[in-house]
């Protein structure tokens, strides 16, 4: 408990625009901007540990317009609000998407998945977050509101640094897209999701690795990486990628891929693991990855 | 804030700055101490409740998103000051509770998984009390109970003589 | 003494009711001690050195807290000794113008307002001039950077037996090997608290979470000056202690009661999770040096151990727990040349102390790795090894004890490995990690093994010194109420003493009251620790309540046998007759047992426990996650009072064995630990501890010759489990991998780094 509550305001909001409007309102000179507060599983644990900067916190939690996950044609999309329990309760969901379900069941323990939301999940930009690999490995995108608009951005291109991400002033993430791929599309398809936690619940990943495959005979026709931990955001690996696409998937391409994707993570050591022990593991996964592909094995 | 909320069956008001934990709005503000504080950052589970029949950790819930909710914490478990839950009455017989810290929020974690899996398979109790730490028992003891409570009625008819009775005996 | 009738047949020693305090548990309404409500009182906060190592020149309170309504302790406001004490009078209270160690309290503050105490707390400025400081244990021992005393050295001793040179020289076999250990938090799920209440003419009162009230009691009688009879301790419930609550408590209870003195009002004092891993004692880390001779059997012909712990950088009770660490080196086997060098250096870390096992999860874990090593170099199964080398009755340990107990240890290891299908599977894994390995796939498979014992109760004369008293009174209604200072700390103490008490007096529980642990309402029966409170404290218990049934038939209240109500109503006529029905015991040291402090030498315990220990476990090389996938647990630990309660101990010790084997590092950076969160110290969850298969034998009962030190035969089994739990996972990891597995914690990185390092 180091936590002053006295510097922290909070308020509640019933409808989407009352929030945008908060959240519109220019910044306090010493409170600064409203900020969104949603399950609290991140919030509430950095405001008991005197880490979360004093400020003014609008509560989207009542927001029913930002929770449920609806299907259309097109896509699965989720409200920013949808819980991973809520996740793992939808059969379609994880049917088609089981990456993300497999991220959800993996995701703190029954409480936290009753809290915690995908929207906080990609808000809170941690580089260990576990949705994200998998919503990576989707191409999933993302629809910003704000009292401007919507707007809508690919989730690859969201993260930009260090806890930092392409969303603007007055901006709340209110849905998450994903694209559901046509039924006739070419290939058998792989799903690969594997998160290296510190223990089996309760865990924050070490590394985690969550994959998107199709592939026809020995190659690979599209695959898509995405990597938790081992980067400042999460990571779409696009160059071991297009090495994956560039032949067939033989040794001699595994090798390369392996080669390129160890330049292109930029694991480090920290109190839960080391750099070397990150790199190492996320070839290691690759390789199972890959193996998966290689073998007649379907999904 | 002013925060009215039912708690055990019982309308509660108290006032509390909106960012107050669950926790301590329970512990402090409404004197109900059964809910118990292991860690505060979410991870051991000892302050495991039901908002709405879910399971949350209190020490993550801030006070605005409770109110008018419906809580249930241990103290409002047993179904009168006689009888226990089957799931008190059956880590009371199995050796389910230890020192006792971890045991108000693993019987809440316990009841939220037998709701979901009447007749859980051990991957499912495992997997059901993971945001709950023990450091007492080895978890062996409490998965026992839990099983042992899956197969005894859900509302312990009266004459069935209790563990409780047989403590007091 | 005849059994009353009704428990002629049917002894309630052996079953498991349900636990005395259990209906408080498990509805919620037992009371810890941040759940005990205090009318004014005032909240405590510590302000702690962030530097290791320096001389403390000022403080400074910034501005921005009303400190006019703050009440500030610090040394100066100390009216005894500003010290704990415990053995040595070495570690402050509040430093004063050294500081030895990271988050080393220095000043106290209180105030009703809980947050102001947090703003306050980081508005109070402490100016400290850093010295050099020494956090290796090595380089404590060299010397260079004196932290300590003349040299650095907490205590040493040796055991010697035979001549170890003389053996080592002409043994045609000789391996050696480095061993390791690391810090292992407590993790109680309840932090540390005390609430303290002072006035001028009571002194001092303080309820808390605590393991041994007569400790604190003695540590606040020298810090206020105050005779005995000024001070009072009560323990509430505990959520937890397991070695963590028995000396840090006396410190807690300070601060707190040096606020009350100070406000005269109540002072609460609950530390939050991330203090308590900072602050409180950990389990001290340890390296072993092992020298061993041996024919071409294996079997042992000299054994010469160095074996090291880092104390911190206070004393507390490193001595203690190096002389168990020492007397544990040799394990269960026989060697007729044996030299166990024990040495325990003082650093800058917060001292390290009590954890359940107490030094000897760190000794065993060395001795047990290093056979596994001698039988990889003989190419001699490690059960066979252990087997060639155990200990018989009539043969002499290290100390020269000759053991007395009735133990067959083979038996016990056939019986385990039978238990646990260790034979075929030993094979069968084997061939499946060839086959695997040739393959490329990535799973391997490993069974392995630890077979240690445990002494019972206080080691050498640490029994006789203490002398403990149980007091059992009866009210005229026919209560009994059982006075002792144990604790219940979920260990099961409130049931196993009614259960003693039942055995003697043929009452119902109902009518047994175990008391309270309160200063002013039980003797000193001695600190709950070192597996010695159903043994030595539960025979107390046990003879106090004979005494009481005698007291009763020789006024010819009482005949041979009785109901409850007949009890009840000799208790109200002895009353009448104006008789204090109160009785105690002391602790007698049995006849034949010799100990000398000085040249360690005679019977070190009076009995131990016996135990073989197999785990089972999958090591993934993809990411060299171990996974234990069953554990079998066999011991002897004599009569089992409450198999239910026993079995959870024994589960709850492997659990934490497990994570000390695999999980459970403490991240150090000058001193300071950067994991204090239950995030990033990762003790298991339900879903990384495996089937628990425990057993018990009790061999000397099935003979029909109970163990004599306990009631009805009972021995010790509080630490026991602690001592195999890894030596088992490490044995099990090098099976599944080859890697020797020397160090503990072996997690996933430190295991890649040892696969990489052989490859
Ligand atoms: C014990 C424990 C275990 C955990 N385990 C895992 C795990 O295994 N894997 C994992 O990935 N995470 C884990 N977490 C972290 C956390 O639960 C998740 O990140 C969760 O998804 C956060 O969602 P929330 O709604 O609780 O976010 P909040 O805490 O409410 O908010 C988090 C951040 O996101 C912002 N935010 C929230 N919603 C929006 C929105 N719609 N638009 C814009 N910004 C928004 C907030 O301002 C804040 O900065 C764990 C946490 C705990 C306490
Ligand atoms: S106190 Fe809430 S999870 Fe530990
Ligand atoms: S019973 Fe003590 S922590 Fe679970």
């Amino acid at each position: 408990m180091s936590h002053n509550l006295s510097d922290f305001v909070a308020q509640s909001v019933q409808t989407l625009p009352e929030a945008l409007r908060l959240l519109a309102e220019p910044a306090d000179p010493s409170l600064g901007p409203w900020r969104p507060l949603a399950g609290g599983t991140d919030l509430m644990v950095t405001l008991a540990a005197g880490t979360l900067p004093a400020g003014r916190y609008v509560d989207i939690w009542p927001l029913d317009e930002l929770r449920g996950i609806t299907v259309t044609d097109q896509a699965i999309e989720l409200g920013a609000l949808t819980t991973y329990t809520e996740i793992r309760q939808h059969a379609q969901l994880m049917t088609e998407f089981p990456l993300l379900g497999l991220a959800a069941k993996e995701t703190g323990a029954i409480a936290i998945q009753n809290r915690g939301t995908i929207g906080g999940n990609i808000a809170n930009a941690s580089p260990a977050a576990d949705t994200p690999p998998a919503l990576l490995a989707y191409d999933a995108e993302l629809e910003l509101t704000s009292l401007s608009g919507v707007r809508t951005v690919a989730y690859s291109q969201f993260h930009s640094g260090y806890k930092q991400m392409d969303r603007r002033p007055g901006e709340l993430i209110t849905k998450v897209r994903l694209r559901r791929p046509p039924s006739d599309a070419p290939g058998r398809t792989v799903h690969y999701y594997r998160k290296v936690g510190t223990r089996a619940a309760q865990a924050i990943s070490k590394v985690c690795l969550a994959a998107f495959a199709r592939i026809d005979g020995a190659r690979l026709l599209n695959i898509r990486l995405g990597l938790g931990s081992v980067a400042p955001t999460p990571l779409r690996c696009t160059r071991t990628e297009s090495v994956l696409l560039s032949g067939p998937l033989d040794e001699a391409l595994i090798r390369r891929a392996e080669a390129t994707l160890a330049y292109e993570c930029s694991p480090i050591d920290d109190v839960r693991s080391t750099s070397a022990y990150r790199r190492r593991v996320t070839l290691n996964l690759l390789r199972e990855l890959l193996q998966q592909c290689r073998s007649d094995r379907r999904e | 804030m002013r925060l009215t909320l039912t708690v055990n069956g019982i309308e509660r008001t108290c006032d509390v700055h909106p960012l107050a934990r669950l926790l301590d709005v329970l512990r402090r503000d409404l004197s109900l101490p059964g809910t118990k504080e292991g860690c505060g950052e979410g991870e051991c589970g000892a302050c495991s409740v039901f908002v709405d029949g879910k399971l949350v950790n209190s020490c993550l819930v801030p006070a605005m998103q409770v109110a008018g909710r419906d809580i249930q914490t241990i103290e409002g478990v047993a179904p009168s000051a006689e009888l226990l839950d089957r799931v008190q009455e059956a880590f009371l017989r199995h050796g389910g509770a230890q020192c006792g810290i971890c045991t108000p929020g693993m019987i809440l974690a316990a009841k939220a998984l037998l709701a979901e899996h009447p007749q859980p398979t051990m991957a499912q109790v495992r997997e059901g009390l993971g945001g709950n730490l023990c450091r007492c028992t080895g978890y062996t003891k409490i998965f026992e109970s839990v099983i042992a409570a899956a197969a005894l009625p859900a509302i312990p008819p009266s004459a069935q003589p209790s563990a409780l009775e047989e403590a007091k005996r | 003494m005849k059994q009353p009738h009704e428990l002629r047949e049917a002894s309630v020693i052996g079953t498991s009711p349900p636990r005395k305090e259990g209906v408080a548990k498990v509805t919620g309404k037992a009371v810890y001690i941040d759940d005990l409500p205090v009318a004014g009182a005032l909240y405590g906060v510590t302000v702690r050195s962030r530097v290791a190592r320096g001389h403390l020149r000022g403080i400074t309170y910034h501005p921005g807290v009303p400190w006019e309504d703050f009440h500030v302790v610090t040394a100066a406001d100390i009216p005894g000794e500003n010290t704990i004490a415990l053995l040595e009078k070495d570690q402050p209270c509040l430093a004063d113008q050294r500081i030895n160690h990271p988050e080393e309290a220095v000043v106290l503050l209180a105030h009703p307002d809980r947050e102001l105490c947090e703003r306050a707390r980081r508005l109070c400025e402490l100016h400290i001039e850093p010295l050099p400081t020494v956090f290796d244990l090595d380089e404590s021992l060299d010397g260079e950077v004196r932290v300590w005393g003349d040299d650095n050295i907490l205590k040493q001793f040796s055991i010697d037996k035979g001549n170890v040179a003389e053996a080592l020289a002409t043994a045609p076999i000789i391996v050696e090997g480095d061993y390791a250990t690391g810090a292992q938090e407590q993790l109680y799920i309840e932090p540390q608290g005390m609430v303290a209440l002072a006035s001028p003419k009571h002194g001092i009162t303080v309820w808390g979470s605590l393991q041994c009230p007569y400790y604190v009691h003695k540590a606040l009688a020298t810090l206020f000056g105050f005779p005995k009879e000024r001070v009072r301790i009560i323990q509430c419930e505990t959520g937890g202690g397991f070695g963590g609550k028995e000396e840090y408590p006396s410190m807690l209870a300070a601060h707190a009661a040096l606020l009350a003195w100070k406000a005269r009002r109540p002072v609460k004092m609950i530390y939050d999770r991330h203090e308590d891993m900072l602050a409180t004692t950990k389990r001290h880390p340890s390296r072993t040096r092992i020298r061993s001779g041996h024919d071409e059997s294996g079997k042992l012909l000299a054994l010469d151990i160095d074996f090291r712990l880092d104390g911190g950088a206070y004393m507390t009770l490193s001595p203690v727990v190096l002389s168990r660490g020492g007397l544990h080196a040799s394990g269960p086997y026989h060697c007729d040349h044996v030299r166990i060098r024990a040495r325990a250096a003082a650093t800058n870390h917060p001292p390290h102390g009590a954890f359940r096992g107490f030094g000897a999860p760190q000794s065993v874990f060395a001795i047990e790795r290093h056979l596994d090593k001698v039988a990889a170099q003989l190419g001699i199964d490690g059960a066979e090894l252990r087997r060639r080398n155990f200990l018989a009755p009539g043969q002499t340990m290290a100390t020269g004890q000759v053991v007395r107990d009735e133990i067959d240890l083979p038996e016990l290891l056939d019986r385990a490995l039978t238990m646990s299908d260790y034979a075929r599977k030993r094979t069968e894994f084997a061939r499946l990690n060839a086959e695997s390995a040739s393959r490329g796939t990535p799973i391997r498979k490993g069974i392995g093994l630890a077979s240690f014992m445990h002494g019972a109760g206080f080691t050498g004369s640490g029994e006789r010194y203490l002398a403990s008293v149980v007091a059992v009174d009866a009210t005229p209604q026919g209560t009994v109420r059982i006075r002792a200072s144990s604790t219940e700390i979920g260990q099961g103490k409130d049931t196993v003493f009614t259960q003693i008490a039942q055995d003697v007096l043929g009452l119902p529980s109902h009518m047994i009251e175990v008391v309270r642990p309160d200063t002013a309402e039980v003797p000193d029966s001695g600190p709950t620790v070192a597996s010695r409170t159903v043994m030595v404290v539960g025979k107390l218990v046990q003879s106090a309540c004979q005494e009481l049934r005698r007291k009763l038939s020789e006024g010819g209240l009482l005949g041979e046998s009785y109901t409850p109500t007949e009890f009840a109503s000799a208790c109200d006529i002895f009353h009448q007759l104006g008789g204090v029905l109160r009785v105690e015991s002391q602790y007698q040291q049995p006849t034949g047992i010799e100990w000398d402090d000085k040249t360690y030498k005679g019977d070190a315990y009076a009995t131990y426990a016996w135990a073989v220990y197999v785990a089972e476990v999958t090591v993934d090389l993809t990411t060299y996650e171990t996974r234990v996938d069953r554990f079998w647990a066999l011991q002897d630990a004599g009569k089992i009072i409450h198999p239910v309660m026993a079995a959870g101990q024994i589960e709850g010790g492997v659990a934490q064995g497990i994570g000390f084997a695999l999980y459970e590092k403490v991240v150090w950076k000058e001193g300071r630990m950067q994991n204090a969160q239950m995030t990033n110290y990762i003790m298991p969850t339900s879903l990384d501890v495996p089937d628990i298969l425990v057993e018990f034998d009790d061999r000397a009962t099935r003979l029909g010759t109970p163990a004599a030190h306990g009631p009805r035969g009972a021995k010790g089994i509080g630490e026991l489990p602690l001592d195999g739990s890894a030596p088992a996972v490490a044995s099990a990891v090098q099976h599944a991998t080859g890697v020797l597995c020397g160090a503990v914690p072996m997690t996933p990185e430190d295991l890649m780094q040892a696969l990489e390092a052989a490859r």
